[in-house]
């Protein structure tokens, strides 16, 4: 076994103390001999007689990957801060009044329907409430059809996401966009992309809380 | 006719807000897979404590059209099918009661999209 | 044979012409900022075929022609077709490549893959391998929404970091022998990741490999004054501040030289696009479109072509990797005829 890799590492780990204080060329440089460190010690791990000699040399692989992690990391973190500094924030303001006008508005759309179909057929407002979703949904797919609903989207952000339409805009899109694949794995597969999650996550949680609801004997 | 207009209006627009505060503030890049999932799972939890029932009677459509109305009227059908068929309730209740709402969305996807194209 | 100068500058030693170009838009493009100076303009982004990747590929056939029309040439007499774009496994150039029949090299550098394309062109006709060849990309901004974002009819807000895939196409004919427009040099690029992983944030992903490649050719050549432009590819508003403050702080002056092509394509209030245009497309419209007739108006005139690529894919997106840039810079001199 050679070992004068073992004392390179832990050399640089003391190094690696005074990591913030070091400039980019240095950083560098020392990737660059991570990087030759690294390719010696796969060939000493493929050249190993014994389990303990491998063993010996992935540790030390481990100790490199770790540094060399390490610095690039330092590098990485110095060049986001600028980001942040160049990246213009998002008018949160008017995004807000955007998304709480456009949800607010499907929201009182589907009211009306529900108070329409109350009055016309005489339903309470348990029965009458699926005739809003309903209509939503109608809606909502014949727009994407004809390529509004995206720019309704850019607008309103979540405003039009949250209400029953996202739903039904992600289900339409999906199926309108993938047809081209055809009837099978284009639309078939795809009609769910979004709405899998959805469907999946919501029956799961139903389940659990009416398990839990069971076995606590309905309290 | 007009009656609870307002309120869904408000609290709707309130809920959708909600929702664009957890884009807007939040590091990470939120997908509306993430936030339309989170909705449905967070409707469902709260109609499992009994505090979503309330908002509904209280804002009407307000609370039943977002996706969290969604996720309530899984856990609602659930909890009532419990009632009628005991354990078997607790796995055909949710998909009953959404049912329309699934079928109702994947029929009219497959029919716009044999009608139309996208338009980019 | 070319040399190198330095610590990776290629310098090649036959001249190398850009003999003639085209550029394809599509239709939001072609209302913006350089709506007339484009070859053609597509009045619908489906350009008539059935599917975008269709129209994608149709765009770079017209490109290719229009190209080969102003250079009086046929796609036969080409030694060598080179070129990329967006789509799954490079399609569109492929299918472009196979109703050309010319020896074709597909390319993948994201949307570095024209000055990779350039890079590579310049290096065989150099070799003496050939005495003409083609570069084409393009990008179509349907085809890459659906591929690697949401299916283009679903409303979702776009972040201010976010950029708009050019819907274009640009076509370069080289031609080994004099000409006004000459490739001389050139910076092939090195991968270069700072850890960024937000897909919707490519411009600061990509900027740092701008900035390495950039100081390593006026480190090589020693010469920002002999520059009259660098022009990075698709940076975007955010990346090209970071380019401009990293090279300012590294001490190079690039101020009023300095301009990116993302910037160039559409009007910024008006059509909603956030931080600029981006695609293999996006360089290769508007370098045609802008800059290379720009330099025509000076008697001489040398451009850093910058192309910058993001190499990242939606499955490495989904599982959280971050984005490795690169950028693949080309000098572009033209000097009047009979100086």
């Amino acid at each position: 076994m050679e070992h004068h890799l073992e004392h390179s590492i832990q050399h640089r780990e003391k190094r690696l103390r005074h990591l913030q204080e070091m400039d980019k060329s240095t950083m560098e440089q020392m990737l660059q001999d991570l990087r030759e460190e690294h390719q010696h010690l796969v060939a000493m791990e493929a050249h190993s007689v014994d389990g303990a000699e491998q063993g010996y040399y992935q540790q030390l692989l481990e100790q490199n990957e770790d540094q060399s992690l390490m610095v690039q990391k330092e590098i990485d973190t110095r060049y986001q801060k600028q980001i942040k500094t160049v990246t213009p924030k998002a008018p949160l303001i008017k995004n807000i009044g955007r998304a709480f006008l456009v949800g607010g508005l499907i929201c009182a759309f589907g009211q009306l329907i529900i108070n329409a179909v109350m009055l016309q057929y005489g339903l309470d407002v348990k029965e009458a409430s699926p005739f809003a979703s309903i209509t939503i949904v109608i809606i909502t797919a014949i727009l994407t059809g004809i390529g509004v609903y995206d720019e309704i989207g850019r607008y309103g952000g979540a405003g039009s996401m949250v209400p029953i339409s996202g739903f039904a805009n992600s289900v339409v899109s999906a199926a309108l966009e993938f047809k081209r694949e055809g009837m099978i794995y284009g639309i078939g597969a795809k009609i769910f992309q979004i709405a899998g999650p959805v469907i999946l996550y919501g029956m799961l949680a139903s389940v659990l809380i009416g398990l839990i609801y069971y076995v606590l004997g309905g309290v | 006719m007009l009656q609870g207009v307002l309120t869904a209006f408000l609290v709707g627009g309130a809920i959708c807000v909600l929702a664009q505060l957890i884009i807007e503030l939040t590091p990470y890049s939120i997908t509306p897979a993430h936030i339309l999932v989170c909705y449905v799972v967070g409707g469902a939890v709260l109609s499992g404590l009994g505090w979503y029932q309330p908002l509904v009677d209280f804002a009407g459509a307000g609370a039943t059209v977002p996706l969290s109305g969604f996720g309530h009227m899984l856990v609602q059908g659930v909890l009532e099918a419990i009632g009628e068929d005991g354990l078997k309730g607790v796995f055909t209740g949710g998909l009953t009661a959404s049912a329309f709402g699934i079928t109702v969305a994947l029929t009219m996807g497959f029919l716009v999209a044999m009608v139309f194209n996208p338009k980019g | 044979m070319g040399t190198r100068i330095g610590n990776r500058t290629l310098q090649f030693e036959k001249p190398i012409a850009i003999r003639s170009w085209a550029t394809v838009a599509g239709r939001k493009e072609g209302q913006g900022k350089l709506g007339r100076q484009y070859d053609f303009v597509i009045e619908h982004n489906q350009f008539g075929e059935k599917s975008w990747e269709r129209a994608e590929q149709k765009m770079q056939q017209y490109a290719l022609e229009l190209a080969l029309e102003k250079a009086h040439l046929y796609g036969h007499q080409l030694d060598y077709f080179l070129g990329g774009d967006l789509l799954n496994q490079i399609v569109a150039t492929s299918y472009t490549a196979r109703a050309l029949g010319a020896p074709y090299f597909g390319l993948y550098g994201a949307c570095s893959s024209l000055a990779e394309s350039m890079i590579l062109g310049s290096c065989l006709l150099d070799g003496g391998f050939g005495r003409l060849a083609a570069v084409c990309t393009s990008s179509h901004h349907d085809a890459a929404e659906r591929q690697l974002r949401y299916p283009t009819e679903m409303g979702v807000q776009r972040t201010l970091s976010a950029q708009w895939t050019v819907t274009g196409s640009g076509a370069y004919i080289l031609d080994q022998g004099h000409g006004s427009w000459q490739i001389t040099q050139a910076v092939p690029g090195k991968i270069v990741d700072r850890g960024i992983s937000n897909s919707s944030d490519m411009g600061s992903a990509m900027a740092a490999a701008a900035v390495d490649t950039i100081s390593t050719w006026l480190a090589d050549t020693g010469g920002l004054h002999q520059l009259d432009y660098i022009v990075t590819g698709d940076l975007g508003k955010i990346g090209y501040e970071i380019c401009k403050n990293e090279l300012t702080a590294q001490g190079y002056d690039i101020a009023g030289k300095y301009f990116d092509c993302g910037m160039q394509v559409y009007h910024e209030e008006d059509q909603d696009v956030h931080a600029g245009g981006s695609g293999c497309g996006c360089s290769a419209v508007v370098l045609g479109a802008k800059y290379l007739p720009m330099m025509a108006e000076k008697q001489h005139c040398r451009l850093l072509l910058v192309g910058t690529g993001a190499l990242l894919s939606p499955l490495t997106v989904q599982q959280g990797e971050t984005i490795p840039g690169i950028a693949h810079g080309v000098l572009i001199e033209y000097r009047q005829e009979g100086l």
